[in-house]
């Protein structure tokens, strides 16, 4: 399947966001999610199917002003 | 008396931001010579497998100090309540700056973004600190929204122009005064910080004008004691200022040569 995965075009098997991040290698509890625009919790990942060209962000702190 | 943040205190003026430092080293030593107790930090996508933002995370928990995000980029009301949303999970806690950009040359924010945007996050239970402009209007309309702090621009973020507009800053003063109000973005030196201070604001937030100096401890340490004085001065009831000249030494009983006809 193709999603867009933090502005990138990528092919994944997985088929759940909780997956998903997990495969990237992240951990659960440092990273936050959204799908299409729309935030998705922690708790919600792993019951959030990815879609066929849905755009995934993961956003991690980062220095700011 | 302290700085109150909601239901807060905290006993620094001095919010600080955490970018564009030289090093790592030198943000720690700068934030530690601000006395700042609270620090911006924002939320960019987690890239490549160096996992750069949790080296991050991991060198600002060493500080111990209250951690605000920003919505920093965002430019839609869409975008920044999502990052609010991430941020709130993230950093556990309720606290948002809210950035809504309008245009890019100014980083000017989108004012009606930005009351709508803070309108549905402060009824989602976040306290929200908007960046705006010094109208009076949409100062208006984030309170009525719920938001118990204001930040209006000094001058375009990162520009180090001081107060653009200080009549304006005077009339928001004065128009809230039981509103904490904060001037985030555009001071550049500590004598700017200092004169948003003697006009009776509540705190000053920057980052550029630390980070970007030959010497950011330095300057933080700088910033922090003009911030201090300014509130001081504003404390002590500055005097009000005169057309002529008025002598400051008492002219009862001065001496023969006064007499003008020696």
């Amino acid at each position: 399947m193709k999603i867009h995965l933090n502005g990138e075009t990528v092919i994944t098997q997985h088929r759940d966001l909780a997956t998903l991040v997990a495969a990237l290698g992240h951990d659960a509890d440092k990273v936050a999610t959204a799908v299409d625009g729309f935030f998705v919790a922690r708790q919600a990942r792993a019951e959030t199917a990815l879609k066929e060209n849905c755009s995934i962000d993961v956003l991690a702190p980062m220095e700011g002003g | 008396m302290s700085l109150k943040l909601y239901d807060e205190n905290f006993n620094s003026r001095f919010l600080i931001g955490t970018a564009q430092y030289p090093s790592p080293a030198s943000l720690l030593e700068a934030i530690a010579a601000s006395d700042a107790e609270i620090v911006t930090l924002s939320l960019r996508r987690e890239a490549g497998k160096e996992q750069a933002g949790q080296q991050f995370w991991s060198l600002i928990k060493q500080l111990g100090v209250r951690l605000l995000p920003n919505t920093a980029g965002c430019s839609t009301v869409k975008e920044a309540v999502a990052t609010a949303h991430m941020a709130r999970e993230l950093f556990a806690t309720p606290w948002i700056k809210l950035e809504v950009i309008g245009e890019n040359d100014t980083l000017q924010p989108d004012v009606f973004a930005l009351v709508e945007a803070a309108r549905i996050l402060c009824a989602e239970g976040f306290e929200v600190f908007p960046y705006t402009t010094d109208d009076l209007v949409v100062a208006d309309k984030l309170v009525a929204a719920g938001c118990q702090v204001l930040m209006p621009w000094g001058a375009p973020i990162g520009s180090g122009r001081g107060l653009n507009n200080p009549f304006a800053l005077k009339a928001l003063r004065a128009h809230f005064p039981h509103t904490t109000l904060i001037v985030d973005a555009g001071i550049g030196l500590p004598s700017q910080a200092s004169q948003a201070m003697e006009l009776g604001y509540d705190a000053i937030l920057l980052n550029t004008a630390v980070a970007k100096a030959g010497d950011p401890v330095a300057m933080a340490r700088a910033f922090n004691f003009a911030i201090r004085a300014g509130r001081s001065a504003f404390q002590a009831g500055p005097m009000e200022p005169r057309d002529m000249a008025y002598p400051s030494t008492p002219v009862v009983g001065s001496p023969f040569w006064h007499n003008g006809n020696a």
